[in-house]
């Protein structure tokens, strides 16, 4: 498993770059047009008065030539003088920007998929607690080590429904990434989450948790505290917890220590969330002996990590669809569809006697695996 | 000293390379003393100088651990797919043929009933000169069937590890293992079944953070290196040296990860007391 430690603060990608480019169109345009419009709806009379008023202050004439300034080519400059045109050449624009992004966003490749789930403005576990969740009130601490940040986990409601939020967090700031390790929880992590279930199964409460990790943390501490011991410990007791339990991958699904909190009655993706038993540079590394940008695509494409292929393999049970152009261009409108979602399953479980739940919960596991069997 | 000058490496490396694994003799990567291999391998397949524990094969442990003929294996027709059509440099599938005719089996675990000193108990063991025992749909289902099994006959359960990990070419499929066996595992212990651990030379990645490290007793072979995440990994995102004998057994023990390490030669006498004082 290979974590990526790296600053992505002017994260760009590539295959946004016709989108990007008409997005700067289209601003200049809007800025050219509330100029125009400025102008027009200036009174000639206050004109003249803020002349007189102050003869040193010069009221600049609209110019056509000021489109050089603003990054327009010479078919939008031709139209510049008439607001009506600019604002049709406005429409027509964001017309293309929408068919764009569409475009691209339909057919984004398997690693592409990777890095939009990788966006830094892409909603975290804790973005989607404010939008979606009243009343958060969090939980710290393993009571045998520390109080991990990479895991955000506590009471909260969800509509009418009380339950018990668990999730990875990333982190924001610069400072927030640093403390929360990109999201690369420790052992504390794991057992604070497991440790708070316990209770929700207790108090009766369902369990929602959001998976957005890299991986587990690979470092000394973490080995030391028995990272591994962390993770199947919680594999184990979450298959028998008597509560419903639903999950959702909100960006990326890193292995083992996705795993760790993802043993759900039912696991949904959001649509350019990953899930895998490896990251692609991870498995790129090892088995194409060096990871760079082809290699990394190319181990993308095998692992079959997409939302989609995650549900023809019926690791998932549900994809949630994104608003177009990802997550991020549209949190609130995210939330939204994983709180229906949430709702939904909860309701659903919630007609499931509890005590029979880690029966089914062993069954959706239970089947998954390829393989054949000569009869002996 | 002219006359070692004017050899060259290309001369050197094929003699060497070709000389240690079939010779007769061979040099031992613990001490570096030659050691004659049939005394070796009669010794358990551990070095009579200084009693570094070789890697050894599934069938090779099974013949160590269990009384004579008294393994009966099951699950045998378990044969891998290729679920992904995986292809790296090589396919899956190729290399899956490869490591089938190489090997004689065809897949990465073995597993049976048998007797250990008398006691009957479920055994399963990860073979690591098949894809390094990594864990793909056939491992985790043996390892699944063998916990069930034990269950439903109130057998001690004994799974002897020793893997890279997950298996990359079934991905999401390999992934989805990890919970299956551990959730087998919550319900054999549900059922208060016992589970003894034996963790070798080498156990990471899912195959540790699942089924190897919960056992009711763990028991480690000496300076098996075991660990989450692999050496290279930490030493790449720690940019540091890791200090000496870490990930080790016996630093295991320490950190209290571990209830036991024992002498390959100890493992059978180990395994039957702890059936004993758990009384299975």
């Amino acid at each position: 498993m290979t974590i990526h430690l790296v600053s992505m603060s002017f994260f760009q990608l590539d295959f946004e770059k016709p989108v990007l480019e008409l997005d700067r169109k289209i601003e200049s345009l809007e800025s050219l047009l509330s100029r125009r419009s400025a102008d027009a709806n200036r009174p000639a009379a206050a004109n003249g008065l803020l002349a007189t008023l102050n003869p040193t202050v010069e009221v600049p004439p609209f110019a056509a030539d000021q489109a050089e300034s603003l990054d327009l080519d010479e078919s939008d400059g031709a139209a510049l003088t008439d607001p009506a045109a600019i604002r049709a050449r406005i429409a027509s624009l964001r017309a293309e920007r929408e068919a764009k992004l569409a475009q691209v966003y339909t057919s984004l490749s398997p690693w592409n998929t990777v890095r939009v789930a990788r966006v830094p403005k892409r909603p975290q576990t804790r973005d989607y607690i404010d939008m979606m969740c009243k009343d958060f009130c969090e939980l710290h601490g393993d009571r045998r080590y520390g109080d991990d940040p990479a895991m955000v986990v506590g009471f909260a409601r969800i509509g009418s429904i009380k339950v018990l939020v668990v999730g990875h967090h990333k982190g924001r700031t610069t400072q927030e990434k640093i403390a929360c390790h990109f999201g690369c929880a420790h052992p504390e992590g794991y057992r604070k989450a497991l440790a708070k279930m316990k209770l929700a199964e207790k108090f009766g409460l369902p369990i929602v948790t959001f998976v957005d990790t890299p991986g587990a943390y690979p470092g000394l501490g973490a080995e030391a505290r028995g990272q591994a011991e962390a993770i199947a410990v919680n594999l184990r007791e979450m298959s028998r917890l008597r509560t419903p339990i639903v999950s959702i991958v909100i960006g990326e699904g890193g292995s083992g220590g996705a795993l760790g909190i993802a043993v759900a009655d039912r696991v949904a993706m959001l649509e350019h969330a990953w899930y895998s038993v490896i990251s692609p540079e991870g498995c790129a590394a090892i088995l194409w002996k060096t990871a760079n940008e082809q290699t990394n695509s190319a181990a993308a494409d095998a692992l079959k990590l997409t939302a989609r292929d995650n549900l023809k393999l019926k690791i998932i049970d549900e994809l949630i669809p994104e608003p177009l152009g990802g997550a991020h261009r549209d949190p609130k409108k995210t939330a939204a569809a994983i709180e229906r979602w949430v709702l939904d399953r909860l309701h659903e479980l919630k007609g499931i006697n509890p005590a029979t739940l880690p029966q089914q919960r062993y069954e959706r596991f239970r089947r998954l695996g390829s393989f054949t069997e000569a009869v002996a | 000293m002219t006359q070692a000058a004017t050899r060259t490496w290309t001369e050197l490396k094929p003699q060497r390379k070709a000389s240690v694994p079939e010779g007769l003799w061979l040099r031992c990567p613990g001490c570096g003393q030659m050691i004659y291999r049939k005394q070796m391998e009669a010794n358990l397949h551990v070095c009579p100088e200084c009693q570094h524990h070789f890697r050894i094969g599934a069938t090779e442990r099974v013949r160590q651990l269990a009384d004579p003929g008294s393994f009966e294996a099951m699950f045998t027709g378990l044969t891998p797919t290729d679920p992904l059509k995986f292809r790296d440099l090589k396919s899956y599938k190729d290399r899956l043929l490869a490591e089938q005719i190489k090997s004689g089996a065809s897949d990465a675990a073995v597993a049976g009933t048998c007797f250990v000193k008398g006691r009957a108990a479920m055994l399963c063991v990860l073979d690591l000169s098949f894809m390094m025992g990594s864990m793909g749909s056939v491992v985790g289902e043996t390892v699944t069937r063998s916990i069930e099994a034990a269950t439903q006959r109130s057998l001690p359960l004994i799974i002897v590890s020793g893997s890279g990990g997950a298996r990359m070419q079934e991905s999401g499929l390999s992934l989805m293992q990890m919970a299956k066996t551990s959730a087998a595992l919550g319900r054999h212990d549900d059922a208060g079944g016992l589970f003894i651990s034996v963790l070798t030379d080498p156990t990471t990645g899912g195959v540790t953070a699942s089924f190897a490290m919960l056992g009711d007793v763990i028991v480690a072979e000496p300076k098996a290196l075991i660990g989450f995440a692999g050496p290279r990994v930490i030493q790449q995102t720690i940019r540091q040296e890791l200090p000496e004998g870490f990930q080790r057994s016996e630093y295991l023990l320490k950190a209290g990860m571990v209830d036991r390490v024992a002498a390959r030669a100890e493992l059978r006498s180990e395994l039957a007391r702890v059936i004993d004082y758990a009384g299975k």
